[in-house]
């Protein structure tokens, strides 16, 4: 091994160019990714106007025998392809209000810690490592199942329970800003706390925040479907965790039912974790 | 010197009573939580712990209400739920018959060795994923490993396991759909462990496979992140085998940021135990939370939370010790 490209350093100089060429083609297919889901989502009602709940023809019928039913139709005669596009609705949806709440609990709880430091910021960090202690998805599922599953309740129980990481991660940020010049120039001019964190401090937390938020968005969908799986789904939408769920009864002999919804799952996921992935280089966030 | 530096060359009681209040602390907040959930629930706190819909006697809920004392004050209430709490009274299951405490402590053990070798998996195999993929930085294998690591990293826990049954159990019949022992051929000594074996391959690759794709992907990075300091070039200078830098100079220090990230990740382990214990009805607290979740039994519930999140804060304490035997340098606080 005496060549040069056999050097440690070497090794990581190509990781970084490797890195380099990767990032923008990952923010590029996560960004294709997404777009296709969206587009499937948005043309959802147009193509399959009607409850996706309902049934639409005799049950089983296997992918890619009728082309009327491309992916099938489930136990109960369900269109699968129209419940998996009504379900990229519901699920981004949820991924993206839940991850709203969430972005509106940590960057608050992260501000007030960070600017004020003190006793407030001891305070709001001890409830946020509380809230870390919990297993986040045993707390969702309590939380939905003490309020009745539904798309609101289910928000409420993502949002509550995803925030503590980016409470610590803007409180990071606020504190390395808090003793910058131009926030030390706003304190000297005399201008008020709330217009500092608000118009000084936050901005510059923008990117990473929406690095997070995309990684927060594909966690939320992860769990919404997981929640939906074991049943605390609402009832009355399609989602891709519930029917998963409810192939599962048919696993021996009509796999698809259960399998093809996941893969709608793994696309979306994969989609958000690539475009953070790509955002997060191009940003150039560190982490 | 500094109240930090004091602090540290006090006795290590000081340390364990700082450890210990911490526990306090979260098991009380944890209770609180728990409290102003319960009195979220439709009905009152006693007909919610009774598990709903009449599963217990009038006179019952009666005595229940009185020992909670729900005809009180709210503080009051809390005050007694608190106290039930702090000496381990988690309440009753009506649903199962038997007491929350001891159902948690029952299924306690088949969880800990789903997660012990769910965990052992994801480990021992993300870090030689990750080291592969850092000594071939940049070429074909890294591409792979990496792309692989990204697809487990995004797909849910409980569909792995419903396509590793169909491939495994139904198309190959090689492994076992789900429980923890075929029951019927009442093994005994090394014949059931064997089986205990084959029946847990399945739900702790499931659970891994996520966890997998972390480590792999922690590996890699902190890896090639020491491969460009300082003493990384002088063991090359003076010639030591690459291999030999690989695993005792590079890979060495990478392990602590994984074991840093195993604290960090065992609450989302337990929450993905819930699933995998589910999919493959593995007889474990996961399987108990749902079977709670489907019979309404919230008070049961509330108490696996609280036993859950406390098994979090001691294996992170676990953690922390860990970290004076990997790293002599971190000084443990």
């Amino acid at each position: 091994m005496g060549t040069l490209t056999s050097l440690p350093v070497a090794k990581v100089r190509r990781a970084r160019e490797g890195m380099r060429l990767r990032v923008n083609s990952s923010a590029l297919t996560g960004g294709i990714i997404l777009a296709l889901i969206l587009v499937g989502a948005a043309a959802a009602p147009a193509l399959y106007p009607g409850d996706p709940l309902d049934m639409a023809a005799s049950p089983f019928i296997w992918p890619g025998t009728d082309p009327a039913y491309p992916l099938g139709t489930d136990m109960l005669g369900r269109d699968i392809a129209a419940g998996i596009l009504h379900g990229a609705r519901v699920s981004l949806l949820i991924g993206l209000v839940a991850t709203l709440v969430s972005i509106a609990i940590g960057v608050t709880f992260g501000a007030l810690a960070g600017f004020y430091g003190g006793r407030i910021d001891w305070a709001l960090m001890r409830a946020t490592e509380l809230v870390q202690t919990i297993p986040p998805f045993l707390f969702a599922l309590a939380i939905v199942a003490i309020l009745q599953p539904s798309v609101p309740t289910i928000v409420i129980a993502i949002g509550l329970t995803a925030w503590p990481s980016l409470a610590r991660l803007v409180r990071a940020e606020v504190l390395r800003l808090r003793n910058s010049d131009f926030v030390q120039a706003s304190i000297s001019v005399g201008a008020s706390h709330r217009r500092i964190i608000l118009l000084d401090i936050l901005p510059n937390t923008f990117a990473p925040v929406i690095v997070s938020a995309s990684i927060l968005i594909a966690s939320a969908i992860l769990t919404e479907s997981s929640l939906a799986f074991l049943g605390l789904g609402d009832p009355n939408v399609a989602s891709w965790g519930g029917m998963v769920g409810a192939g599962r009864e048919v696993l021996r002999t009509d796999w698809y039912v259960a399998t093809l919804p996941g893969l709608a799952i793994v696309a979306a996921v994969l989609g958000l974790n690539l475009l953070g992935d790509g955002l997060n280089d191009l940003l150039d966030v560190r982490r | 010197m500094s109240a930090v530096g004091l602090i540290q060359r006090l006795a290590p009681g000081v340390r364990w009573a700082r450890r210990l209040a911490q526990i306090a602390f979260i098991v009380i907040g944890i209770a609180t939580v728990n409290f102003f959930l319960l009195h979220l629930a439709p009905g009152d706190a006693a007909e919610v712990m009774a598990g709903e819909a009449g599963a217990a006697t009038p006179e019952f809920m009666a005595a229940l209400r009185e020992q909670f004392g729900l005809d009180q004050p709210l503080y009051i209430q809390f005050g007694k739920y608190l106290g039930n709490v702090l000496t381990l009274n988690l309440g009753y299951s009506f649903r199962q018959g038997l007491p929350v405490s001891r159902l948690i402590l029952d299924r306690l053990p088949a969880t800990a060795l789903l997660m012990a070798a769910s965990i052992t998996f994801a480990l021992v195999a993300g870090a030689a994923l990750g080291f592969l993929a850092a000594r071939r930085a940049g070429h074909l294998t890294d591409t792979i490993i990496s792309v692989i690591a990204l697809l487990f990293y995004a797909t849910p826990v409980f569909w792995i396991g419903v396509v590793l049954i169909v491939i495994f159990s139904v198309w190959l019949d090689w492994l076992p759909v789900g429980g923890m022992a075929t029951i019927e051929a009442g093994y005994q000594g090394t014949a059931y462990a064997l089986d205990v074996g084959r029946h847990l391959v399945l739900p702790a690759v499931t659970l891994g496979l996520f966890h997998l794709a972390i480590y792999t992907r922690l590996t890699r990075a902190s890896m090639l992140q020491i491969y460009g300091q300082d003493f990384v070039r002088t063991a090359v200078a003076k010639g030591v085998a690459p291999g030999r830098i690989a695993v005792r100079h590079v890979l060495r220090n990478a392990l602590l940021p994984i074991v840093t990230m195993l604290g960090m990740q065992l609450g989302s382990i337990l929450g993905g135990a819930i699933l995998v214990e589910t999919v493959f009805s593995w007889p474990g607290l996961g399987r108990l939370a749902f079977e709670a979740l489907f019979q309404r039994d919230l008070n049961l519930l509330l108490g696996i939370l609280l036993a859950s999140s406390i098994l979090v804060v001691v294996v992170n304490i676990a953690v922390d010790l860990a970290y004076g035997f990997l790293d002599p340098r971190v000084e443990i606080s």
